[in-house]
């Protein structure tokens, strides 16, 4: 465990590198999954050890958005003052989002069954 | 023997061990409540242990602050929590070769879809400019749309907060939506989950299974890359053409 959570790190490390030496607008972490999904491909697949800490990890992702979650306290006014735009944006856009995804891929990917 | 209890209070209360074990606390807590709602959408975990944390906060005068020195520990894995989504992401190698296509095409949808409603929508309504630029990155990891809203100009943490509401909102909708538009395949609700609802979203396919689960990582990853590169390019223009400024 204490080896994937190193490489973990080491691979978060080197997007955040990468990021910032490229002036990348796009976030470290984001980099770092990308490079260890083609380290994996490469390699043939993660380690048990691996698939295990990463498993345990995402088991609780949920948990890990909670304290960024509580900060909608610091916005309660602007909240309160903006409530029906930000309350009706999210929600229609966040449905029409899912149905546009959702018709436009199985559109294109009509019935493909896959025989895994 | 009153004063000694509010001395232990002010200490441990500055202490960053109060917020992270609250933070563990309120989240177990939250667990057991959608068990016994039995996996009930709206009974949300982060929703729940969010609105128990504000008010727990609320009723001792505690700055947000001072949680998040605690908190912050948990905060912090998101980030390799965010690269671990590379290995359930491999285990769909086969079917994300063969789906690559119409992946991409989705994605593009989807994330244009995601940002330009969004904006579209609360300029109707009267949202201010902050507001907006802060509402474009919506759909988008916390961390990529943090990043993105700064950009823009808009508040990384309120950002922070309407990230993680269309997270909630996605997560609580999704088995209806996927009613409303007859949609079965579960690599196809995976990967509109993921787009729209981001890593919430991803939480909550992973519940209904591992391969929509993979699919939803997929298009999160998938859709923080887009938006972060494309955004900064797009908003500016649709700002000015909606006349906000």
């Amino acid at each position: 465990m204490l080896g994937a959570i190193t490489l973990l790190l080491l691979f978060q490390l080197a997007g955040e590198a990468i990021a910032l030496f490229f002036a990348l607008p796009v976030p470290g972490p984001v980099i770092g999954m990308g490079l260890l999904f083609a380290t994996l491909a490469l390699r043939a697949g993660p380690s048990l050890d691996l698939r295990n800490t990463a498993q345990n990890l995402l088991q609780h992702l949920s948990l890990l958005f909670v304290p960024a979650g509580v900060g909608v306290m610091l916005h309660i006014q602007r909240m309160a003052d903006e409530w029906l735009p930000i309350v009706v944006a999210l929600v229609a856009s966040t449905f029409i989002t899912i149905a546009v995804t959702a018709l436009v891929l199985r559109a294109l990917h009509v019935h493909q069954e896959d025989p895994s | 023997m009153n004063g000694r209890i509010n001395e232990i209070w002010v200490y441990l209360s500055a202490s960053p061990l109060l917020g992270l074990t609250l933070t563990l606390l309120a989240y177990q807590a939250a667990v057991l409540v959608n068990k016994r709602c039995h996996g009930h959408p709206l009974a949300n975990p982060v929703l729940i242990a969010v609105s128990a944390l504000v008010m727990l906060l609320w009723a001792t005068g505690t700055a947000y602050r001072t949680y998040f020195d605690g908190a912050q520990f948990v905060h912090f894995l998101l980030g390799p929590a965010t690269v671990a989504l590379a290995i359930p992401l491999y285990a769909q190698l086969g079917r994300l070769k063969r789906m690559a296509g119409p992946l991409l095409v989705a994605l593009l949808a989807g994330s244009l879809t995601a940002a330009g409603s969004a904006v579209l929508i609360g300029s109707l309504l009267g949202a201010s400019d902050a507001t907006l630029f802060s509402l474009a990155p919506k759909s988008v990891t916390t961390p990529i749309a943090m990043g993105i809203a700064e950009r823009l100009g808009g508040l990384p943490s309120l950002t922070a907060v309407l990230v993680i509401l269309t997270g909630i909102i996605g997560a609580v909708g999704a088995q209806g939506l996927y009613a409303l538009v007859k949609c079965e395949d579960p690599a196809v609700r995976g990967f509109a989950l993921g787009v729209a609802s981001h890593g919430i979203g991803t939480a909550r396919a992973f519940q209904i299974s591992e391969t929509t689960g993979a699919f939803a990582a997929l298009a999160m990853g998938l859709n923080g890359l887009l938006t972060a590169t494309l955004l900064p390019w797009l908003m500016p223009p649709l700002i000015r053409w909606l006349g906000v400024h």
